[in-house]
């Protein structure tokens, strides 16, 4: 695999009469943390939505780890990891339960299965909630259990679709120490958030408004190439400027 | 395949945790197959007469016993004019009456033809048919009567005898029974189904679920097999209540009983899955299943005989799974038949399972649009 784990090209997505994504290209780099910013409606969720094989896209196309999404969305999916912006675990399993059932999804077998549980519960602390059933924990464990689950089968690429939404700071905070202990480890994250302290951690950043790419770069660049002082700044620049 | 087994297992802790759900379905048969046991006959008897005797003769009351001991009519009033009479039939305390006319004696003993009338209400067309049946009955046993005695003759130049094979004593358990069998398990299995995939969609599970590798086929028969056991559990306590509570007979082999009916339960289930895949929601799931089980009930036979409906609907009716299951199930439970008989039916019933699953696995996408 080269150096670039995700390489969009193009991708555009129309609902009907909405452009929702309008032939964003864009190269994510092997390790990076990479943020996607930007207000409601400016296409953040359709487009990793489209990485992860769940939107097909109606133009263009992007290589995720060096595979086609368009001709083998199938195979993409091995090699990646999904958050979604809604808990999309069983609350009427428990924690231990959901972590098997997505081990034996990704395939895992044997000793390599109890490994990698192991390692995940280690990982993310989740051992001493393993029987408690997922719809009774907090957000901030429900958030850790989507993480682990995600991570069962060690893919290169992570997307994380607004992953702290409604989670309280110090689990926000745990939170991205691991995944920037992941990006270490050569994961690449996608992840969209509302959260300018979050955006803040991320390597490069991409903001887009009404489904156009509007500046790439640092956080601090793309402040720059907005017109704000801070990241803050070129968020309202750009929302107030959409709902023009 | 390898990615079934923890699809299995996942949905058995689910439906295993959902006790309401699951004591519902294993409720319903039970409860079904007393109500229908207990309260469905379709043979009507004791329908509530009213008689209105003007005769007053022993001949008369003769002839109004006769009608008694057929045991379709319980007399219930003597009234004395015919207001009465009509009044007890429009108010519906009656349902039949019958009218012997003052000339009555006087008429059969002078050898002339005596008349009797018997008025049914015939808004309910099951218990007047049978009013009527048993009535024409009557006259005719009376007529041969009198006419042998008039030829001098002890015995009747012709005898017809009637024997009801496989049900000899026309018992409505035997037909209702089997046929419950099956329309338990399409009520249930159908809706079980009709669900899984919408309120995956609904509760956001399925999001994270389709952007994992496993396949479409992994993740219907996943979703469908714990059912089976479901399916298998209902068929046996309405057959053991039918047998020990209604002596309805097994004429049959249990084992071609069994590997048909898991025939069937795939079949239901996989049509459930396919309604999963044409819905958006659990509301439109039920909707729609309530508008598929509905002629299975009404046209397959199962209450209304087949022969009786218009061609079309025969035909139409042959698309529905549950006919010929229900046709294997009096076939093997009544008649004894094995699978030298049952064939045809066994064999629909399978393209049924396979086309039905394969149409479901067709219909489903793993986007979300």
């Amino acid at each position: 695999m080269s150096d670039v784990a995700v390489d969009i090209r193009e991708l555009t997505r129309r609902f009907g009469a909405l452009t929702a994504v309008s032939s964003l290209t864009l190269r994510i780099s092997r390790g990076e943390v990479f943020g996607l910013l930007g207000p409601n409606g400016s296409g953040k969720t359709t487009t990793i939505r489209m990485l992860c094989g769940l939107l097909e896209p109606t133009a263009g196309t992007a290589l995720v780890a060096g595979i086609d999404i368009r001709t083998a969305p199938e195979r993409v999916k091995m090699q990646i990891g999904y958050m979604s912006q809604r808990f999309g675990l069983y609350d009427d399993l428990t924690v231990a339960e959901n972590l098997a059932f997505y081990g034996g999804i990704y395939g895992l077998t044997g000793t390599e299965r109890t490994d990698r549980l192991s390692g995940v519960v280690r990982f993310l602390g989740l051992g001493d909630r393993l029987t408690q059933l997922a719809g009774h924990l907090s957000g901030g464990w429900k958030q850790r259990l989507a993480l682990g689950c995600a991570l069962l089968h060690r893919p290169p690429v992570l997307f994380l679709d607004e992953p702290t939404a409604g989670v309280d700071p110090a689990a926000r905070r745990n939170f991205w120490q691991a995944i920037h202990e992941l990006a270490h480890g050569g994961t690449t994250v996608l992840v969209t958030t509302h959260y300018m302290d979050e955006a803040e951690r991320c390597d490069r950043l991409a903001m887009m408004s009404l489904g156009h790419l509007i500046a790439v770069g640092t956080p601090s660049d793309v402040a720059r190439q907005v017109g704000g002082q801070t990241l803050e700044e070129a968020f309202i620049i750009l929302q107030e400027r959409d709902e023009r | 395949m390898t990615r079934f087994w923890p699809m299995f297992r996942k949905e058995f802790i689910q439906m295993r945790r959902d006790r309401l759900t699951l004591g519902v379905m294993i409720g319903i048969p039970v409860v079904q197959l007393l109500m229908f046991g207990y309260a469905i006959q379709t043979d009507v008897r004791h329908i509530p007469t009213v008689v209105l005797d003007e005769s007053r003769t022993p001949a008369s009351r003769d002839l109004i016993a006769a009608f008694e001991n057929t045991g379709s009519f319980r007399i219930i009033d003597h009234v004395d004019g015919r207001p009465d009479f009509d009044a007890a039939i429009a108010r519906g305390r009656a349902q039949a009456g019958i009218i012997v006319p003052p000339a009555y004696a006087r008429d059969l003993g002078r050898g002339l033809t005596a008349t009797v009338q018997v008025v049914v209400d015939a808004s309910d067309p099951l218990s007047s048919q049978s009013a009527l049946g048993a009535a024409a009955g009557v006259g005719q046993v009376k007529n041969l009567t009198i006419l042998a005695a008039a030829a001098g003759r002890a015995s009747l130049p012709l005898d017809v005898r009637v024997r009801p094979r496989y049900n000899p004593g026309l018992r409505s358990p035997n037909y209702i029974v089997p046929g419950l069998v099956g329309v338990i398990l399409t009520m249930t299995l159908v809706l079980i189904t009709a669900m899984a995939i919408v309120r995956e969609r609904e509760r956001g599970t399925l999001e994270q679920l389709i952007v994992t590798p496993i396949t479409k086929t992994e993740l219907m028969l996943g979703k469908i097999a714990p059912y089976i056991g479901v399916g298998i559990v209902q068929m046996t306590a309405v057959l053991t209540l039918g047998r020990f509570v209604f002596d309805v007979p097994l004429s049959g082999s249990l084992v071609l009983l069994y590997a048909v009916s898991l025939i069937f339960v795939i079949a239901s289930l996989s049509f459930g899955l396919f309604i999963s895949t044409l819905v958006r929601n659990q509301q439109q799931a039920m909707q729609l299943s309530f508008f598929f089980v509905m002629p299975n009930i009404l046209l397959s036979g199962f209450m209304f005989p087949r022969q009786a409906m218009p061609a079309v609907f025969q035909w139409f009716s042959v698309l529905l799974p549950l006919t010929h299951y229900l046709q294997v199930l009096r076939g093997i439970l009544l008649k004894g038949a094995g699978l030298e008989a049952i064939w045809p039916q066994v064999l629909v019933l399978v393209a049924f399972a396979i086309g039905l699953i394969t149409l479901a696995v067709r219909r489903f996408h793993k986007t979300l649009d």
